[in-house]
C-alpha cells in the first residue's frame, strides 16, 4: 500500500454499494461501522444500510454521545470507543493447546486465522496507530503470527475525516485528517444540498483493482477542490490541541512532577484509556488446564499497565500507587515509546479522553506538567 | 552484541513451549532446587541469558541459565519457590517434562572485557545467574586478570551451590567471599553484608568490570561500594527482574522506562539505568 497516485475517482452512494460488493467478491469479510448500543462500533457489515446513515457523535472528556445529523451521511461521526485493533491483535486469542499422554507431550499451536478482512472507514489516526502496532508486533526481532496473519490479509479502506470531534487532536500528533498512506482505497465524503458522492483515491494494485470493477467517473476539479476543503475544515476543527515536539525529554524531565500526585486522586485506575487506545498493545497470558490434568491451553488477552498485577513480581507490584501507573502510561504512550520504537505511542484519537469515566485528559495532563494553562496550549 | 543469541527469534510460534525432559533434579537449600533440561534442538546460550519455564496446566515463568554454556545440551536452571509455577516446577523429578522457550535476552558482556579484572556480586539466587561467568572464566582463566566472587545469603542453611563453593575456595587466583546475614554460632564465616568484604579483595579499579545479581536494594547498594572503590558505572553491570509474560517485547509488562528487561536485558550497564532507578515505582 502506498501514496495516492493517480487522478481521484468519483462514486455515487450506489457506488458505495458495489464497493463492498466488489469487495466481498473478492473474498474479504467486510468490516465497518455499525450503529450498537448507543455507540459507533465496528463489525461485520453485508451492505452500506449497515453503515450509521444520518449519525454524528457528540464527544468530550467523559462524554459520548450519538445524536441525529440534519443529512444522510454515512461516515458524519468521528472514530467510536473501539478501533481496527480488535481485528488485528486480537483481544482474547488462544495460543496453543497441549495434551500429555504418560511420557509424551505434545504442544500444538494454534494456526494463525486465514480470513481476509476489509475495513472500511478506517481514519487516518487509525492508519497511524495500525503503523505503530505493526513496529511493535512485527517489525521487531520477534513476530507474532496471528497479528501478521491478519495484517497481511487485510485491505483498508480510508476516510478522510469529514468531522473533527471533540477529543481528537490528530493535527497535534501529525497522524491526520488527511490519509496519506497505508491504504487501498481512500474515501472522501461529499455532501452538499444536492450531491451525495465520494471522492475516490487508490493506494495499491489491489485498490486499483477493486475501482476498475466498479462504474465511477474520474473526478472533476470542483471535486477535488471541495474533499479538500472537507479535510481543511476537518483540520482547523480539532476539539483538542497538545504541543507534541518535545515530549520524550518533557516527561522524562519531570517524573516527580507534582501533577502525576493530582492526577492520582481522580484516576480510577479502570484501564479504559488502554483498552480504547488503539496502539496499546500490552497483553497478559493465562494457563489452564482441564480437570483431568492431561490437556492444558494458554491464552492470551489484552491486559493495562492500570492493573496492580501488571508489574507484580515476587514480594509485591513495582508500580502499586495509582500515580505510578498513570506515569507509566503516559511516559510510555508519548516518551518512552520514541526510544522503543521511533515514533511518539499516540495518534490524537482522542478515545482515552472520552472514554475516561471522569474525564482525565491526556492533553490537560501534558499542559499542566509544561506549566501552560489550557487556554495557552490552545494557541500552540 | 555477541553476547545475545536468540535461537527462537526464527521460530514460526514464538509464544509456544517445547516439552522437555529433565534429567536431574537436585535440591540446594529449603527453597531452591536446581534441575537440568535436555533440549531437542540444542541451542547456544551466553551467560546471563534466560529461558522461559512451564509446568503443565500451572504456567510459564523467566529463569535465567545457571549453567555452563559450553554445554548448551544440558540446560541447568536454579530457581527459588516462591510463586505457584516454580513451586509446581520444585515438585518435578528426572523424567518429567518442562515447557522451554529460549534464550532470550541480553547476557553478561564478558567477552567484551577479556583482560580485565573480573568482581562478581551475588545476593540470594543471584549467584544463579552468575555461575555460567564463573564456569565461563574458570576455563578461560589465562583471558582475565583477577577473579573475585563476594556472595551475600540470609543464612547459612540458604547458600546454595555450596560443595562447589568449597571447590571455588580452593581454586587458586580466585578469590571468594562469603557472608550471611544472620547465623549460629556453627557459622565461622562473615556476617553482614557482602559490601565490607570488597575491601578484602584484590583488583584494580581501572581495569575491573564488575558484574552485580540480587534483589534491587542490594544491587544499588553494591554499585555504590564498586563506585567508591574506583570502578566506573559503565563497567559495572547488573542484571534486573521485571514482571514477564512473553520474553519478546511484546507483552509489555517488562518495561522500565525506554527499555523492556526481555530484550534490552536483563543485563544492564548500571550508568543506563542508574538515573532511572532512582524514581520510586517506576
Amino acid at each position: 500500500m502506498a501514496k495516492a497516485d493517480e487522478a481521484a475517482a468519483v462514486i455515487t452512494v450506489e457506488g458505495l454499494q458495489d464497493l463492498l460488493r466488489a469487495i466481498r467478491a473478492r473474498g474479504y469479510r467486510a468490516i465497518g461501522p455499525t450503529l450498537q448500543n448507543q455507540a459507533i462500533v465496528y463489525d461485520d457489515i453485508e451492505s452500506i444500510d449497515d453503515l450509521p446513515r444520518g449519525w454524528t457523535d457528540e464527544q468530550d472528556g467523559g462524554l459520548y454521545r450519538l445524536t441525529r445529523r440534519e443529512d444522510e451521511a454515512l461516515f458524519g461521526y468521528s472514530v467510536g470507543p473501539q478501533s481496527w485493533k480488535k481485528f488485528l491483535h486480537e483481544p482474547r486469542l488462544r495460543l496453543w493447546t497441549a495434551e500429555r499422554r504418560g511420557e509424551d507431550t505434545s504442544v500444538t499451536p494454534e494456526a494463525p486465522p486465514s480470513d481476509r478482512l476489509a475495513f472500511i472507514g478506517v481514519r487516518a489516526c487509525e492508519i497511524r496507530a495500525i503503523e505503530i502496532q505493526d513496529r511493535v508486533l512485527v517489525g521487531d526481532l520477534y513476530v507474532d503470527p496471528h497479528y501478521k496473519a491478519r495484517r497481511e490479509g487485510a485491505l483498508i479502506v480510508a476516510l478522510n475525516c469529514g468531522k473533527a470531534g471533540g477529543t481528537c487532536f490528530c493535527v497535534s500528533m501529525h497522524a491526520g485528517p488527511r490519509v496519506k498512506h497505508g491504504f487501498d482505497i481512500a474515501l472522501t465524503e461529499l455532501l452538499d444540498g444536492t450531491e451525495h458522492v465520494f471522492l475516490v483515491e487508490t493506494g495499491s494494485d489491489e485498490g486499483r483493482a477493486i475501482l476498475e470493477q466498479i462504474p465511477h467517473d474520474l473526478a472533476s476539479s470542483r471535486e477535488v477542490d471541495a474533499a479538500e476543503a472537507v479535510i481543511a475544515q476537518t483540520a482547523s476543527s480539532m476539539g483538542r490541541q497538545m504541543r507534541s515536539d518535545d515530549l520524550n525529554e518533557l516527561l522524562m524531565n519531570n517524573l516527580e512532577h507534582p501533577r502525576w500526585n493530582e492526577v492520582a486522586t481522580r484516576c480510577l485506575t479502570c484501564a479504559n484509556c488502554t483498552l480504547v487506545c488503539p496502539t496499546c498493545f500490552c497483553t497478559s497470558v493465562e494457563d489452564a488446564s482441564d480437570l483431568t490434568g492431561e490437556r492444558a491451553e494458554r491464552w492470551r488477552r489484552w491486559d493495562s499497565c492500570f492493573t496492580m498485577d501488571f508489574s507484580y513480581i515476587h514480594g509485591g507490584s513495582v508500580r502499586a500507587s495509582t500515580k505510578s501507573r498513570y506515569r507509566q502510561w503516559m511516559t510510555h504512550k508519548l516518551a518512552t515509546w520514541i526510544d522503543q520504537f521511533g515514533s511518539s505511542g499516540c495518534v490524537g484519537c482522542g478515545r482515552c479522553i472520552t472514554w475516561c469515566p471522569v474525564g482525565i485528559d491526556i492533553t490537560e495532563e501534558v499542559c499542566a506538567i509544561r506549566g501552560c494553562d489550557a487556554s495557552a496550549e490552545e494557541s500552540v | 552484541m555477541p553476547q545475545t543469541l536468540k535461537a527462537c527469534a526464527t521460530l514460526p510460534h514464538p509464544m509456544a513451549p517445547i516439552m522437555t525432559p529433565v534429567t536431574r533434579f537436585i535440591r540446594e537449600s529449603e527453597e531452591v532446587f536446581t534441575f537440568d533440561l535436555a533440549p531437542e534442538q540444542v541451542a547456544p546460550f551466553m551467560p546471563g541469558q534466560f529461558n522461559m519455564l512451564y509446568a503443565f496446566g500451572v504456567g510459564e515463568i523467566p529463569i535465567s541459565i545457571s549453567g555452563d554454556s559450553h554445554a548448551p545440551e544440558r540446560l541447568t536452571h536454579t530457581i527459588r519457590a516462591v510463586g505457584p509455577v516454580s513451586a509446581a516446577l520444585g515438585k518435578l523429578k528426572a523424567g518429567d517434562r518442562v515447557g522451554l522457550r529460549g534464550p532470550f535476552g541480553v547476557g553478561w558482556p564478558i567477552q567484551e572485557y577479556k583482560g580485565f579484572d573480573v568482581l562478581l556480586i551475588a545476593g540470594g539466587i543471584g549467584l544463579a545467574p552468575l555461575r555460567p561467568v564463573i564456569y565461563w572464566l574458570l576455563r578461560h582463566r589465562a583471558a582475565y586478570g583477577r577473579v573475585g566472587v563476594l556472595y551475600g545469603a540470609r543464612t547459612p542453611d540458604d547458600l546454595i551451590f555450596r560443595a562447589e563453593l568449597e571447590e571455588w575456595r580452593r581454586t587458586p587466583d580466585f578469590q571468594l567471599g562469603v557472608a550471611v546475614e544472620r547465623a549460629g554460632p556453627e557459622w565461622t564465616g562473615d556476617v553482614g553484608y557482602v559490601t565490607p568484604l570488597l575491601s578484602k579483595l584484590r583488583f584494580d579499579p581501572a581495569d575491573t568490570v564488575a558484574m552485580i545479581c540480587g534483589p534491587e536494594v542490594m544491587f544499588r547498594a553494591t554499585a555504590l561500594a564498586l563506585e567508591d572503590a574506583g570502578i566506573a558505572d559503565s563497567r559495572i553491570f547488573v542484571s534486573m527482574e521485571r514482571n514477564m509474560k512473553c520474553a519478546i517485547g511484546h507483552c509489555g509488562h517488562c518495561q522500565f522506562g525506554p527499555h523492556f528487561i526481555c530484550k534490552d536485558g536483563p543485563v544492564h550497564p548500571y550508568d543506563r539505568v542508574r538515573n532511572l532507578l532512582s524514581y520510586r515505582e517506576l
